[in-house]
């Protein structure tokens, strides 16, 4: 009764063309809205709104050098973004990235210990391990779905606290750190270790943190990009995510789809660990991630899950974590200002979406 | 020895105890409520601020429930005025609660706690120990005994049901919502109050045990406070020294025990037919 049919006006290009606008102004809008949130409660602090924001833009583009920091810091964002774009495509929902990147981490650090062997085999053993344990830990909750209805979203929280307690039972009991009172593992060996780009790249100072993982992070966002756009597994999954009749009666099988797409989402959430592990800690850490996992939602939400989105959030993301310290010293704005921000930005993103898309319906 | 763990398992139970009937609620009245650990920090923050402005842990609980309240409404309006995604509202709604204890309140406050009641044969509990199987039987009967709770239940159970009744959805998802607001606060207020003491991390994910309870309990309150019963005994079991649990295993009880239980191989469950669902 209510519903009226969809308005015959809009042609299905016309339609198109709105939504792939809509698609640019909700992040923008967004993003505004966050930078507008941090300017108020500045002048409310009565500092300058002005400072702040060249701080930021300091911070972050003043040198080659500050520009790759905020590479280093939206590296496990990268990752953790796309996975969760990634299952969303499909119409799934992966909260559970947190545990499938410690899990990958630990299972990262554990070969890289253990195993001594030339980088060139050692590197891609250690990604294939950590690989194969984040698309495991991934899995669980696909293979709930299907075979039991259980729903991804409540399997993938408990998952987290699951690997959380697990990574945090080896580190502290078996596997620590002789002589160590910081819960950590014992340094991987250096052949497992990535290159540091400040030792190759001139612009970039030696003792810059960025590592190759960054590279893997595009090489990841390209294939992915590829992946949904060209390959026949891309178009199943987006078939599956947007209309699942659809894709039965066209003789795909929604389940197995849904099985191997959070399999694949948890493997890339693991190379958020990997790069942790391998490019800058060179040991597990316990509890290491500062919220990887659930900024990878925010980054996916504001890059509307399209890989070269995803890449975009993440390097305004990287800025405002690697910022976040700046502020902090230099402006003695606590950081929790960004979180709050953070959590702003989402609400007025997912509202946008609600108000518009589904009135439009 | 069992029984020596009695007094723990109460202590433990009593916050999540409030947060899962908060959590029935809202779920009851179709909106997924991933919010619990931000209405409880909330509610934990509400509490201090209260106490530390008038001496007065009664203040204190009211603050906090307002506190509670407040992000609640927020959760609300985003998700059933404006429809927006659920699971995502709440995920930010958690990341906007830690944020604003960051920035107001990074510090630990010594706070006095609520009232202790002491009981002969029962032992000497928090008040709002003794309130949660008062409100359990409230929450019961409001559900399946009252019109309210007839109508929260068809809100979640149908988008059609109370429109055929000219009754407003949305706003039988406010009250179930704010109610789980509410309930979720005071659970934060109990947790500074136990301790008399406020961090920043003091929830420590028991929203999300919490969320869990709802689920092993079958949306229902009596069933949801026993899992929380539960998960509390379960949690006070590293008291017993001699059987050298690791304590890792013993967190992630609840959370093993949910995944089981949702994949139904224990009983099944029955959400709310039209949990998520934003339709009105």
């Amino acid at each position: 009764m209510n519903n009226q049919p969809v308005s015959s006006v809009h042609t299905r290009n016309q339609f198109h063309t709105i939504q792939q606008f809509l698609n640019v102004v909700f992040p923008l809008t967004a993003v505004l809205v966050f930078f507008l949130f941090c300017g108020i409660v500045l002048l409310l602090r009565r500092q300058s709104p002005i400072a702040f924001y060249l701080t930021i833009l300091n911070s972050g583009f003043s040198s080659f050098d500050e520009f790759a920091g905020v590479l280093f810091n939206a590296t496990p964002l990268i990752f953790t973004g796309l996975a969760v774009a990634l299952a969303f495509k499909a119409g799934l929902f992966n909260i559970g990235c947190e545990g499938q990147l410690y899990v990958a981490a630990f299972t990262a650090a554990w070969f890289g210990i253990h195993i001594n062997l030339p980088s060139i085999v050692l590197i891609p053993l250690c990604i294939a391990a950590a690989m194969l344990s984040g698309a495991i830990w991934g899995a669980i909750p696909g293979l709930l779905k299907v075979k039991f209805g259980a729903h991804e979203v409540i399997n993938t929280i408990m998952l987290n606290f699951i690997a959380l307690a697990l990574t945090n039972y080896l580190v502290v009991s078996v596997f620590r750190e002789p002589g160590q009172m910081t819960p950590q593992t014992a340094a991987i060996n250096k052949t497992a270790r990535f290159q540091r780009l400040g030792e190759v790249v001139p612009f970039i100072e030696e003792s810059n943190l960025l590592d190759s993982s960054f590279l893997l992070a595009i090489l990841c966002v390209i294939i992915t990009y590829v992946f949904l756009k060209y390959s026949r597994w891309g178009y199943e999954l987006r078939l599956v995510g947007n209309a699942s009749d659809v894709a039965t009666y066209g003789g795909i099988n929604p389940g197995k789809v849904i099985v191997w797409t959070m399999a694949l989402s948890g493997t890339i959430a693991g190379l958020a660990g990997v790069s942790d592990v391998m490019g800058y800690r060179h040991r597990f850490l316990d509890s290491f991630s500062s919220g990887w996992g659930f900024t990878g939602i925010v980054v996916a939400l504001l890059g509307r899950n399209h890989p070269f989105g995803v890449f975009a959030a993440s390097l305004l993301f990287g800025l405002l974590n690697k910022v976040a310290l700046d502020i902090e010293l230099l402006l003695g704005i606590p950081r929790g200002l960004f979180l709050v921000g953070q959590g702003l930005l989402i609400i007025v993103m997912v509202c946008m979406e609600g108000f518009v898309i589904k009135r439009r319906k | 020895m069992i029984l020596s763990l009695i007094p723990s398992t109460l202590r433990k139970a009593t916050p999540l105890g409030y947060a899962a009937l908060g959590g029935t609620c809202s779920e009851r009245a179709g909106v997924v409520n991933i919010a619990l650990e931000g209405m409880m920090l909330m509610g934990a923050f509400g509490y201090t601020v209260g106490v530390q402005a008038i001496e007065s842990a009664w203040i204190g609980l009211c603050v906090g429930i307002a506190g509670g309240f407040g992000s609640a409404m927020l959760l609300s309006i985003a998700t059933i005025t404006f429809q927006s995604e659920q699971i995502v509202t709440g995920v930010a709604i958690n990341i906007l609660a830690l944020g604003s204890i960051e920035y107001l309140l990074p510090t630990s406050e010594r706070v006095v706690g609520l009232p202790e009641l002491k009981l002969p044969f029962i032992g000497h509990y928090s008040i709002l120990t003794y309130v949660m199987p008062l409100l359990m039987l409230m929450c019961h009967i409001m559900l399946y005994k009252t019109a309210w709770g007839l109508r929260l239940r068809a809100a979640g159970n149908s988008t059609e049901a109370l429109k055929t009744l000219s009754l407003s959805r949305n706003r039988w998802q406010y009250f179930g919502v704010g109610l789980s607001g509410i309930f979720a606060g005071m659970g934060g207020c109990f947790l500074v109050s136990d301790v008399n003491l406020f961090t920043k991390g003091i929830i420590a994910g028991r929203g999300y045990v919490a969320l869990a309870a709802v689920i092993f309990g079958n949306w229902r309150p009596i069933n949801c406070v026993l899992a929380c019963l539960l998960f509390g005994f379960a949690d006070s079991l590293d008291l017993i020294q001699q059987w050298n649990i690791p304590d890792q295993l013993i967190q992630s009880f609840p959370y093993i025990l949910t995944m089981i239980v949702l994949a139904g191989l224990v009983g099944k469950t029955r959400p709310p037919a039209a949990l998520g669902t934003s339709e009105n």
